[in-house]
């Protein structure tokens, strides 16, 4: 055996040991019961509801952070002011800071006691907030690479030819970074399709109202319902394992095209 | 081309503006909240015993989850580079990215799933005595879990541009692997592994769901930080709660200041060595 062949050996035990064998149980329980069990768990109202709005919503923030991140980034790249490295910085602020130190942040400031007027607390909005919280910096930081290394002199094909700045940016820029925009659009997706910290205390958790996915999978947790459970748990896990996939996928196309 | 000054501003102002409303003025609320009703009750809420053992429970989980992670992160780099694995590629690619991927939730449920009262290992451990859920090991657990990617993922594009001339350099002139692991490649790769171990202690101080669904939540016993900060909320002692809070955003400043030390210079990694392979070439 080759000296390589040991560190991969252990490398495949510790990844199986703290990673495979526990998403193994959670898929193991789920089907329990047999699948016609599963289905039962998954379809019901509830559990439906949830993950429903969690699709919904998450999709609309993705959607939501394709524009800002892209503008983010832009104007990180592209303009120049200062205290641009602060604000630079700051993107990362909300993967360092706990994600219920963010749930908390955010009801004090939109919640029944906000200070600015504004109280979205226990309704979907506050739900769309923590997650536009907790998905900000992939767009900007998959975007931002690539737009510093984009070749100036297209766009200023572009405009001699007479192309419009809107023009340009539509049909030279964009396509470049579309690509990044949506490596970082599915890594957003992931992230809030399984959000729990930043929304446990801002969404209310409500059935059928304000409670998604994550929140719904600790309440079966906490009244003892392992099979709903793990249910709900697989549904969440295949869409992780697709948003995976599909990032890596992009990522690789992006790479190329930067190449 | 060049953009109007006016709408040069106007993009600036909305870009600015938007992070101003997500995340300035939210984190802005942590100092106010904390320091409502003046300095005393802050620091009753730092000397509460409640508060330290959360301290050092957190301390705990970061200080075995943060060097397993990195000693795995190495290895695994080292063996999914250096051994050139293509065929089960896949298979680490996902492996490593589920727990980026997976919900806090899932990954509290599916160490219940095996270590809990009716999991897989629950009878063997009833029967020896030893409590993993709603206990330490379980914390620790899950925060080793969710902690796993950050350090293979940096070391595995900064391995890949270091290349191998100078480990073969180093063999041929007759140094061990591992001297040359040591001497050549651990030097190498520095700070590539230094942003992963910022990375993998930011996130290992603030897990909150994973966490939550193991610890059992008793105050002074299997309380972290970031469960200290829920439990002291909705017992509605406010102050205690932003307190906490305050102490891991001060936390999660650190990790920035230290992030933005570390890519930079671990991109350079990457970038140096670019250059010097581009040197190689030239002179072939």
């Amino acid at each position: 055996m080759r000296a390589g062949g040991l560190s991969l050996g252990i490398s495949t035990v510790y990844l199986s040991l703290i990673v495979l064998l526990p998403i193994a149980a959670v898929v193991a329980a789920s089907l329990e019961g047999g699948l016609a069990a599963f289905w039962d768990e998954v379809s019901s109202p509830p559990a439906v509801a949830a993950l429903k709005l969690t699709f919904v919503i998450s999709l609309l923030v993705v959607l939501a952070n394709t524009v800002t991140g892209t503008l983010t980034a832009w104007v990180l790249v592209r303009d120049d002011f200062r205290g641009k490295s602060a604000v630079n910085a700051l993107i990362d602020l909300p993967f360092a800071l706990p994600t219920i130190v963010a749930g908390l942040t955010l009801l004090a400031i939109y919640g029944p006691k906000s200070p600015v007027g504004v109280d979205v607390a226990y309704t979907r909005t506050a739900i769309a907030l923590a997650l536009l919280f907790v998905t900000l910096p992939f767009v900007v930081r998959a975007v931002q690479p690539v737009l510093m290394e984009l070749d100036r002199e297209m766009e200023q094909a572009a405009a001699s030819l007479g192309a419009s700045p809107v023009t340009t940016f539509r049909r030279i820029i964009l396509p470049n970074l579309m690509p990044a925009v949506l490596s970082g659009a599915a890594l957003s997706f992931g992230k809030a399709v399984g959000e729990f910290g930043s929304v446990i205390l801002i969404s209310g958790n409500i059935p059928f109202d304000t409670e998604v996915a994550s929140v719904h999978i600790f309440k079966a947790i906490e009244s003892d319902d392992q099979e709903a459970a793990a249910a709900v748990s697989v549904v969440l896990l295949l869409l992780s394992l697709f948003v995976l996939i599909g990032a890596d996928i992009l990522e690789r196309r992006s790479r190329r095209h930067d190449a | 081309m060049r953009e109007s000054a006016l709408s040069r501003y106007g993009l600036r102002f909305a870009a600015l503006g938007y992070l101003a409303t997500i995340i300035v003025l939210p984190c802005s609320m942590i100092l106010r909240k904390t320091f409502q009703n003046g300095v005393e009750p802050v620091l009753d809420a730092l000397t509460d015993p409640a508060f330290v053992h959360a301290l050092q429970l957190t301390l705990v989980a970061v200080l075995i989850a943060v060097p397993a992670n990195t000693i795995f992160g190495v290895v695994c780099a080292m063996a999914l580079v250096r051994g050139n694995v293509k065929r089960g590629a896949w298979f680490f690619n996902s492996a490593i990215g589920l727990p980026l991927a997976l919900s806090p939730v899932v990954v509290g449920l599916s160490l219940i799933l095996v270590y809990g009262n009716d999991g897989w290992l629950g009878t063997w451990l009833v029967e020896n005595g030893i409590q993993i859920i709603f206990s330490t090991p379980g914390i620790v657990l899950a925060t080793v879990f969710v902690t796993l990617p950050f350090v293979v993922r940096e070391v595995v594009p900064v391995l890949r541009e270091v290349g191998t001339d100078q480990e073969e350099a180093s063999w041929t002139l007759g140094a061990s692997r591992w001297q040359t692991f040591w001497r050549i490649t651990l030097p190498a790769i520095r700070w590539g592994v230094a942003y992963g171990v910022v990375l993998t202690t930011a996130r290992a101080l603030g897990e909150y769901g994973a966490v939550a669904v193991v610890s059992g939540r008793l105050a002074g016993q299997t309380e972290t930080l970031t469960i200290h900060v829920d439990e002291q909320y909705l017992r509605f002692n406010e102050v205690a709660a932003y307190t906490t809070s305050l102490v891991l955003a001060l936390l999660a400043v650190f990790t920035l200041v230290a992030m933005n030390v570390f890519k930079p210079r671990a991109q350079e990694e990457v970038a140096d060595v670019d250059s010097d392979s581009a040197g190689n070439e030239a002179l072939r």
